[in-house]
């Protein structure tokens, strides 16, 4: 087994790689590259960092062209996801260029896929609280994703069983109530969290982002969204999920 | 007409589906394991460290968690009922403690033994300066179940059990996304560290 913890884009990433036959050293260097690549992410689309391509594209100092050729992709993304939640999913939470809703998942759907790639298929990726399963932990059992309760630190509110799965949370236990409803400026505080479950980091983490922005009212758009799930806490601690899990 | 005859049937194939994952045993209060039945209440300023302890104390203040307003009776469990093996394979200790015991000032506390659904369960934990600084699992269930085909799925199964992180034998958290310093007293910080 293989662990490692990375602090990168103002948050922690945990690595945990399994490798049955494979050698431990293999694992750390697949780890570490995959940790670099999270790095160059973060240099490119944080919006901390004011002289990142995205901050600069923000800001109109540069053009779209001018920027890595990931940015595009991300933005064309965003602008799925906007249109599929009704805009509650924005890359421009008020008003100011910030696709981080995505951001997160994605760099984490990559590394995923670049340890996959590599030769190391069991392993889950955790940046900051969204989940990239892949493979297994051991043979014969399921990866075990613990959904922390938002209203009672330190305990769990579900678990969530799966092989090859992504696991995002939006919630505001951590950062308060950060999220805010587009179309009403206010902050979203219907569902203390929701975590979406699906075969993408990305589209998960944009569509946890989305549906915690919607409130009570994802539950139905959730259950459109092919392939994707919802498990949600409540301001009230009552909770819901959708029909496939 | 048609519309609704499909969404019957679609109901049925769901309920089908769901009563093929009811656990055979339901998890209550008596069947966790009782990680630390000692240990009285946490240093505030500590949580980081002891946050296996929080939940474990916490699950048993909450006793079971599941929701009561909108149940379902689908709370799945592949692993079921299993023969407990029992091994020591998990007895040695992990962390910074694996010197535990052979220090003074350190403090080992032992778990009541506990039936789970995965078989008998005992923890220690060792706490060195007020910090959990090694795991241990001597009596672990060696065997999960083998044959439910649903295993080879990609089919996410939710619980909603009574649930503390330590006896929910969970590889991770999923939750809103903390901050560097929110990390510090995550339950994810402990499982890195725990690296069980």
């Amino acid at each position: 087994m293989t662990r490692h913890v990375e602090h990168v884009m103002g948050t922690v990433f945990s690595f945990d790689v399994r490798h049955r036959g494979g050698r431990h050293d293999d694992a750390e260097t697949y780890v570490a590259e995959a940790v670099a690549w999270l790095h160059h992410v973060d240099a490119v689309f944080s919006t901390y960092k004011p002289d990142s391509p995205v901050s600069r594209l923000g800001r109109g100092e540069i053009a779209l062209a001018d920027c890595p050729p990931e940015v595009a992709g991300i933005l064309r993304m965003c602008a799925s996801v906007t249109d599929r939640s009704r805009g509650y999913f924005t890359a421009y939470p008020g008003g100011r260029l910030d696709p981080s809703g995505i951001v997160k998942g994605w760099a984490v759907e990559r590394a995923s896929a670049m340890l996959r790639d590599a030769g190391a298929p069991d392993h889950c990726v955790n940046g900051g609280g969204d989940v990239r399963l892949s493979g297994a932990p051991d043979p014969g059992r399921s990866w075990r994703v613990g959904i922390a309760h938002p209203l009672r630190p330190g305990d769990l509110a579900a678990v969530v069983t799966g092989d090859d799965l992504a696991v995002a949370t939006s919630g505001t236990a951590e950062r308060g109530a950060h999220v805010i409803d587009p179309h009403t400026g206010r902050p979203a505080a219907e569902l203390a969290s929701v975590t979406v479950i699906g075969p993408d980091l990305a589209l998960a983490d944009a569509y946890a982002t989305g549906a915690l922005a919607m409130g009570g009212a994802a539950r139905e758009w959730v259950e459109e969204l092919d392939g994707y799930e919802a498990f949600a806490v409540t301001a009230t601690g009552t909770t819901w999920r959708t029909s496939g899990l | 007409m048609r519309r609704a005859i499909l969404a019957v049937l679609a109901t049925a194939v769901g309920l089908v589906l769901l009563l093929s994952f009811k656990p055979h045993e339901v998890t209550s209060l008596a069947e966790r394991p009782a990680a630390v039945t000692e240990g009285g209440d946490a240093d505030d300023g500590d949580r980081a460290q002891n946050g296996a302890q929080n939940g474990a104390q916490n699950g048993a203040q909450n006793g079971v968690q599941g929701d009561g307003q909108d149940d379902r009776e689908d709370d799945g469990d592949r692993f079921g009922e299993g023969s407990p093996d029992t091994s020591g394979s998990g007895s040695a200790w992990t962390g910074q403690g694996a010197a535990a015991g052979a220090t003074s000032g350190e403090k080992t506390v032992t778990g009541d033994p506990a039936d789970t659904r995965w078989g008998p369960v005992q923890v220690q934990i060792v706490i060195s300066g007020g910090r959990l600084a090694g795991i241990k699992v001597p009596v672990a269930p060696a065997n999960n179940r083998r044959d439910i085909a649903i295993n080879t799925e990609a089919l996410p199964i939710l619980n909603e059990e009574a649930l503390s992180a330590r006896s929910a034998q969970i590889d991770t958290v999923s939750g809103a996304t903390y901050t560097s310093e929110g990390y510090i007293r995550s339950l994810q910080s402990a499982l890195d560290k725990a690296g069980l």
